[in-house]
């Protein structure tokens, strides 16, 4: 199987994905800190890895659900940046025309069922919409990404457990960032790999180095073919780090800031780039033009966002309840 | 009642009677029949036919797929089938007892009720979820509740308590139809009773009130069991000289409360009644709408509300009874409205 970083095209894309999620988070935590922003966030700066590699394992028409955490994973599934953008900004353009906000991005169209301001919530989604291409008879597979904090929750054992008897093709992909808000995976699981719960479902379990987007997507692509192929579901474990507070109010009380910069030297990204140019598939050149077209992306994402028209209440209550179309 | 004799062949039946049970059963049929995208799941839904056997021979005539066996499992179930809404199929959860609901509360909640206003409309969860509450069978505090007013109270589900078999079909029907998530509180008391359902009856719209009874005294507004309790309690007062109507909102949210307030308008006394405990309750919403609506003008008495007493379920059966209006009761309170005014 060839690498992300195997040939100039695929390494650039790569790349760029995961400078679009760099750049979209710093411009929110920007905007935010600007006061321009509303509401609250979550940012995924540490952990693009992790959501470029699983999503480019995905076909198009496969689906995920996402997290509180989940910018990155709806830039690297293929979502419009201008439309994210808008939503965060309150506009009537943006994906859910502002009733949603950062937590409830979603784009059905690319197979995004949604990200969720519930800790395990997207979890028994992904395997009802697992059940659902099993029943169609398609051979979709789902990925539900979710947290550390998340596999202490009765929803992920449920789901996990539907998933196995029932062979559905989802693959639980665990993004261990260390903390659940300020509680450390040390003090909240007495086992070493959240991958090991595995076993008590009878399903495979892989721990992966969650800042090297080759190898999650190497994982992950391994996950997915058992999927499609009827073999039922993976646990994988995607080990990485947010380099920001859990949201806007944290002061990081709970960790130290030598563990932070310990962290910001495995950089993700800074490590897919020296690899591809060690190997000669991209040279340095063409990594500054992929980060300024990146830099580019969500300046131009942001300008036009900024630009809608403001989302209306006229309609909120319409909006409740789906019309009938029959 | 009888069951009336079976209609010849190749004729349909207008007369025909069937248990509450049996229509909720028609109806699952008929949508599966028609619709491949329709499929149940829930606890000893399959060969067992279901805790109370609603689902019946049903796994047997549609296979394991489609009446699909669960583990005790409400949270992974309910959000299964918002999965599976969301992916394009149209599932009918049944939630054992509607008090295990509250372990799938996240994904009743926040989840099904929310995701197509939240994600701006791109997205609809058209799924049903059936369970039966209410008392009367000596299952205690955690089997016998009635938590109507809660799911009520969620912008975005709609809630539906059939009362009679005729509508346990057709607002199934309805709920299966509709593009949103569905509340279908079957009454546990109501299973074995019986009543008209003419061959190929078919959808009951969700969202209109029944008026059961027109009288000229007293207006009752009755949900789930205390329908026909309150039917029965009508005809005593009919000997008394007193005629009461007897309105059914059969769909709690969204609320057609017009009859309601019309018939009110008419007698001048409301008499509310509900199984489910008063403080906080549904039939305070009924309460609210007529006086801030022009009916309070024509109020001959102050509104009554009769409901379950603010206790959990006991179980001895003469504490059971006790705590939840009976047809006594019903008469005792419409009397005393008439002294009233």
């Amino acid at each position: 199987m060839s690498k992300l970083g195997d040939d100039a095209t695929t390494a650039t894309r790569t790349l760029r994905t995961m400078w679009q999620i760099r750049r979209f988070e710093e411009a929110v935590d920007d905007l935010f800190a600007r006061g321009l922003m509303h509401g609250t966030m979550h940012l995924s700066i540490g952990q693009e890895a992790s959501a470029t590699g699983t999503c480019f394992a995905l076909r198009d028409d496969d689906a995920i659900t996402s997290t509180h955490r989940g910018h990155g994973h709806c830039i690297a599934k293929g979502a419009d940046l201008e439309r994210m953008m808008a939503e965060l900004l309150a506009k009537e353009t943006g994906y859910c025309r502002g009733r949603g906000g950062s937590m409830h991005i979603a784009d059905v169209a690319t197979g995004n069922l949604g990200a969720n301001g519930i800790v395990a919530g997207g979890i028994p989604i992904a395997a009802g919409a697992g059940l659902a291409y099993q029943l169609q008879g398609l051979d979709r597979v789902v990925v539900s990404f979710f947290g550390d904090g998340a596999a202490n929750e009765g929803a992920f054992h449920e789901a996990v457990n539907l998933a196995a008897i029932w062979k559905l093709p989802v693959i639980f992909l665990c993004e261990n960032n260390k903390y659940g808000m300020s509680f450390s995976t040390e003090k909240s699981f007495a086992i070493e790999n959240i991958a090991d719960r595995a076993v008590g479902y009878g399903i495979p379990g892989v721990t992966v180095d969650g800042n090297d987007v080759e190898a999650v997507n190497e994982v992950v692509a391994a996950a997915v073919e058992r999927a499609r192929n009827g073999e039922g579901p993976t646990l994988v474990e995607s080990v990485t780090y947010r380099w920001k507070g859990h949201s806007k109010s944290d002061k990081n009380l709970y960790r130290t800031k030598e563990e932070i910069s310990e962290w910001r030297d495995r950089d993700p990204i800074i490590r897919f780039e020296r690899s591809v140019v060690e190997r000669g598939v991209l040279d340095q050149a063409a990594i500054d033009a992929v980060r300024a077209q990146a830099t580019e992306d969500i300046r131009t994402a942001v300008r036009a966002a900024n630009a809608a028209p403001d989302a209306r209440p006229d309609d909120l209550l319409e909006a409740v309840f789906a019309p009938a179309t029959a | 009642m009888t069951a009336t004799p079976t209609a010849p062949a190749g004729t349909t039946d207008q007369g025909r009677v069937i248990t509450y049970s049996e229509a909720v059963r028609e109806a699952l049929a008929e949508a599966m029949s028609a619709d491949e995208r329709v499929f149940v799941l829930g606890e000893d839904i399959g060969v067992y036919g279901g805790a109370f056997g609603v689902t019946g021979d049903l796994y047997h005539r549609f296979g394991a797929e489609r009446v699909r066996d669960t583990p005790i499992s409400e949270l992974g179930i309910v959000g299964a089938a918002v999965g599976a809404a969301l992916a394009g199929m149209r599932p009918v959860v049944e939630i054992q007892f509607s008090d295990f609901t509250c372990q799938a509360m996240d994904q009743i909640v926040n989840q099904a009720a929310k995701i197509h206003f939240m994600l701006g409309g791109a997205a609809e969860v058209p799924m049903v979820l059936r369970a039966p509450l209410g008392s009367g069978t000596g299952a205690a505090a955690q089997h016998s509740q009635s938590l109507e007013a809660w799911f009520a109270h969620v912008p975005g589900l709609k809630v539906v308590m059939p009362a009679t078999a005729e509508d346990a079909k057709g607002l199934l029907l309805s709920a299966i139809d509709d593009p949103n998530p569905v509340i279908v509180l079957e009454h546990k008391l109501l299973y074995r009773t019986s009543g008209p359902v003419p061959e190929g009856a078919g959808r009951v719209p969700l969202g209109k009130t029944a008026v059961r009874r027109r009288g000229r005294d007293v207006t009752i507004v009755a949900t789930g069991v205390m329908v026909q309790r309150s039917l029965e309690a009508a005809e005593r007062l009919a000997a008394d000289g007193i005629d009461v109507s007897v309105i059914d909102p059969r769909t709690l949210s969204p609320l057609d409360d017009a009859p309601i307030l019309e018939d009110v308008s008419r007698t001048g006394r409301a008499l509310l009644v509900q199984e489910a405990p008063g403080h906080v309750g549904f039939t305070a919403e009924i309460a609210s709408r007529i006086v801030e609506s022009p009916a309070i003008y024509r109020l001959l008495a102050p509104i009554r509300r009769l409901s379950g007493l603010d206790v959990p379920i006991p179980y001895a059966p003469q504490l059971e009874t006790a705590a939840v209006p009976q047809v006594d009761g019903i008469v005792d309170a419409a009397r005393s409205l008439m002294k009233d005014s």
